[in-house]
């Protein structure tokens, strides 16, 4: 129990984010529909997996929110900036019953007074619609007969919670239709046999009682949903001969009946977007299933000592002569390969699921500080490794803090500055390369360089007359020492200081910068990784040691041109179809005293915009490059962001691209920094 | 490793030998001893961690403790080995391979044979030797493991 209620929980803070999401969408769009409904599939799928589980402060409330919030749904009720701001606030009072629902529900009411004032009267009339259409009668109703899949009881589908969406409606006859029973020899316990026979006396749409059913795949004979005709009273229960499985299923439903009594028959109609009895979601586009973590990792695992082993079983097929190993070595090659793209696919989650987040986290921003922000993301398409993604929220969540604290300006200072009173904060991530850059612009006040150099002296972090180029001295914002007075306010004074964000970034392999300019605004970019487990490499020899270069910042490989290899140590330009690009040679950089080679080659490496040519002695070719942290004793080398293990078993090590490029453009000025010329 | 309550005990330890010293770790900390393997240069890493080594799929770094207490590298003899340890470094396993001239065997040193290493007349940093223990006449150097490889992460 306590697993499925952790699942609950689990599945209660996604459906609170998406409940989240639709209300700020509704915000934007008031009038849309089909986000009011989607708003209310998720309250009720909240409430019912809630009522399952033992949740019942969260299910009441829900339900409360749910029988107000039906203005809105209805038409009646405009959705206004202020009855959203409430019903947000209603999700967080959601979120916090789901968390401790030991605690009760304290202080859910003012939050109903508030929405109901917000709705106006309308939580009356739908009990009085539902009393004109029962006084009028004139449709009589629906016959609903259905038949669940024998899985159906498997997957978690209670027939008895079905039954009560059922005569939430309005009175019903319910009969079990037991033809479909076989002997007891045959029964499988766990398969559904039954169907349901349901006579439906209320005038709802036929919509509504379709989507009683919607989250069940049925059709045709399983389900049969015809108006009830006058004439006849429906009671023509084909199979319904049994009396005591009619006692049975009436029995069930009753309590339904009283339990839903105080609300009103009007209310349920079409909210039952989703089954409350599903303990997993499942949507059109197909199963999704709920793995835990560690699960995949150690698939990861597997999944990468499966690819070094396929690299030593292909070594010894390209010395073979065996045809037989030869071929069975290449399937081996194709099959792990796409086992390792499957199993990576797997962990890639688009970064989106945390934008969403943080559209509540700016419109509250916008609400407390007084501040009209326009929050705009693009690129939320773009995968990243999972566990990346859940350790991108803190230090993402502080650079908005950071954003919209001190970044945007008030209206009326924008004003003064001939900007529009609107703030736009913009968050954006797109692949580069083999990483993904994600960034937060804000258009507002940008950082100003006088003040941190005068804290930076202050706080003894450079001296008075130290000469620094505007990246570097922006990175001093990231030094733990370094917090200027006023930025200790309510909003971000959270514990995460700026230098928890860099070494967040930073343990992730990533890197972090910033560029701003006066009174334009100041963007900070976060560049990731694309994983953290498996890349393609390609393979080179520089000296007597073999590296692997991640191939998705390979651009090209060239030839190093005579003339231009002769040049003295510094920085050297190659000229690649016109375009001039620096060249490192690794020879020298790695300090190697091993014969050069005849006729060295140049690896062409990006990261971001900025390239820059790699000597190498010898290009060997791609492989698989399952990566290995290197250990604490060797973290200190940043030319080097991991290490791998060939096909026969020896050691290379996995140039860290990013860095090496920064090198590059840091140039003479001996920074060993992170500075990589992004700076505007 | 063992600390200071150990030595009211007997200690259990891999004996080696590098240059003309014996030096004895902890039994415990040990997790296997390899023959030399191919090994890794990194470069621009210090010589005390000249290198990676494979073990049994596993990138493990390789130090070499002549560099850390004075003594001359030199190139592996047929009686070179590797012994790999695993000790704790601010609550995370570390997993490191020591090139050993030579592995002896693993003894029962005896606590009242033990002294704290002295602070002054050495070669080599005291900070990296926990102890010093007898045996058959000669002493054995007890390294701080620990506090070596910490010295060399913070490097």
């Amino acid at each position: 129990m306590t697993e499925a209620s952790d699942t609950f929980r689990v599945e209660a803070a996604e459906l609170l984010d998406t409940l989240q999401a639709g209300l700020m969408e509704l915000e934007k769009t008031p009038g849309d529909l089909g986000l009011v409904d989607s708003v209310f599939r998720a309250l009720h799928t909240i409430k019912g997996s809630g009522a399952m589980f033992g949740y019942t402060a969260a299910a009441a409330f829900v339900h409360e929110f749910e029988t107000v919030f039906d203005g809105v749904r209805k038409g009646r009720t405009p959705a206004s900036p202020a009855l959203i701001r409430i019903a947000l606030g209603a999700c967080d009072h959601i979120h916090a019953l789901v968390q401790s629902p030991d605690a009760g529900d304290t202080g859910g009411e003012p939050i109903l007074d508030a929405l109901r004032e917000a709705v106006g009267s309308s939580t009356r009339e739908p009990k009085m619609a539902a009393e004109r259409a029962s006084a009028a009668a004139p449709v009589p109703g629906w016959r609903v007969r259905f038949r669940l899949p024998s899985d159906a009881l498997i997957l978690g589908t209670s027939p008895i919670l079905l039954l009560e969406e059922l005569s939430a409606f309005g009175p019903c006859d319910i009969r079990a239709i037991i033809g479909g029973v076989p002997e007891l020899g045959a029964l499988d316990p766990e398969a559904s046999y039954l169907g349901w026979d349901v006579t439906l006396h209320a005038d709802v749409p036929r919509e509504s009682v379709e989507d009683v059913f919607m989250f069940l795949a049925m059709a045709g004979d399983d389900l049969l949903i015809e108006p009830l005709d006058a004439a006849e009273p429906g009671t023509v229960g084909l199979h319904a001969e049994d009396g005591e499985a009619n006692n049975l299923s009436v029995g069930h439903a009753a309590p339904a009946n009283v339990q839903d009594a105080a609300t009103g028959a009007g209310r349920s109609d079409g909210g039952n977007g989703a089954n409350p009895a599903r303990s997993f979601r499942v949507d059109k586009a197909g199963t999704s299933l709920r793995v835990p973590a560690e699960r995949l990792d150690s698939l990861m695992d597997r999944v990468g000592e499966l690819v070094i082993a396929q690299a030593r079983l292909s070594q010894l097929a390209s010395v073979s002569t065996d045809q037989n190993l030869k071929s069975v070595a290449e399937d081996m090659e194709r099959l792990s390969a796409s086992l390792r793209d499957t199993t990576m696919g797997i962990r890639m989650v688009p970064i989106g699921s945390l934008f969403g987040r943080f559209r509540r986290l700016v419109h509250d921003l916008s609400h407390d500080l007084g501040k009209e922000i326009d929050f705009v993301t693009s690129g939320e398409e773009t995968e990243l490794d999972k566990t990346m993604i859940e350790q991108l929220a803190d230090p993402l969540v502080h650079l908005i803090r950071n954003a919209a604290d001190h970044g945007l300006e008030r209206p009326d200072a924008r004003l003064a500055r001939g900007k529009s009173t609107t703030g736009t904060l913009r968050l954006s991530a797109v692949y580069a390369g083999a990483e993904v850059a994600i960034s937060i612009a804000d258009d507002g006040a940008g950082l100003d360089a006088g003040r941190i150099r005068a804290k930076a002296v202050e706080a003894g972090l450079i001296s008075a007359d130290q000469a620094l180029a505007e990246s570097e001295l922006f990175q001093l914002i990231f030094h733990p020492g370094f917090s200027t007075a006023k930025e200790v306010t309510a909003l971000s004074g959270r514990g995460v200081g700026m230098d928890v964000v860099k070494k967040t970034i930073e343990s992730l392999r990533g890197s972090i910068d910033i560029a701003s300019r006066p009174g334009q605004g100041t963007t900070a970019t976060l560049r990731l990784p694309l994983t953290l487990a498996i890349i393609d490499g390609l393979l080179v020899r520089v000296g007597d040691g073999c590296y692997t270069i991640p191939l998705a910042a390979v651009e090209e490989c060239v030839e190093l041109p005579p003339e231009t290899a002769v040049s003295p140590k510094g920085r050297s330009f190659l000229n690649v179809r016109g375009a001039l690009v620096p060249y490192l040679r690794l020879r020298e950089i790695f300090r190697t005293d091993a014969p050069a080679d005849l006729h060295p080659k140049v690896v062409i490496v990006s990261s971001g915009d900025t390239r820059v040519g790699l000597v190498v002695d010898q290009i060997i070719g791609n492989n698989q490059t399952v990566i290995k942290q290197l250990s604490r004793l060797h973290a200190g080398l940043k030319t080097f962001s991991g290490a791998t293990i060939l096909g026969d078993g020896s050691v290379a090590l996995i140039l860290d691209v990013l860095n090496l490029v920064g090198s590059s453009q840091d140039g003479e000025d001996r920074s060993v920094g992170k500075s990589f010329g992004r700076a505007a | 490793m063992n600390t200071r309550e150990n030595s009211h005990a007997t200690m259990r330890a891999l004996t080696m030998r590098l240059d003309d010293e014996t030096f004895a770790i902890d039994a415990e900390s040990v997790r296997e001893i390899l023959e030399v393997v191919p090994v890794t240069r990194v470069p621009n890493a210090s010589d005390a961690v000249f290198g990676l080594i494979n073990v049994r799929g596993s990138v493990v770094p390789l130090a070499d403790f002549r560099v850390l207490f004075g003594m001359d590298r030199r190139e592996a003899t047929e009686d070179t080995r590797i012994v790999v340890v695993e000790v704790r470094l601010d609550d995370e396993r570390l997993v490191a391979g020591l090139l050993a001239d030579k592995v002896h065997e693993v003894v029962d040193l005896d606590a009242d044979a033990q002294e704290a290493a002295p602070r002054v007349g050495m070669r080599w940093p005291a900070e990296f030797v926990q102890g010093i223990a007898r045996r058959n006449d000669a002493f054995v150097i007890i390294p701080n493991v620990e506090k070596i490889f910490a010295t060399l992460a913070a490097a």
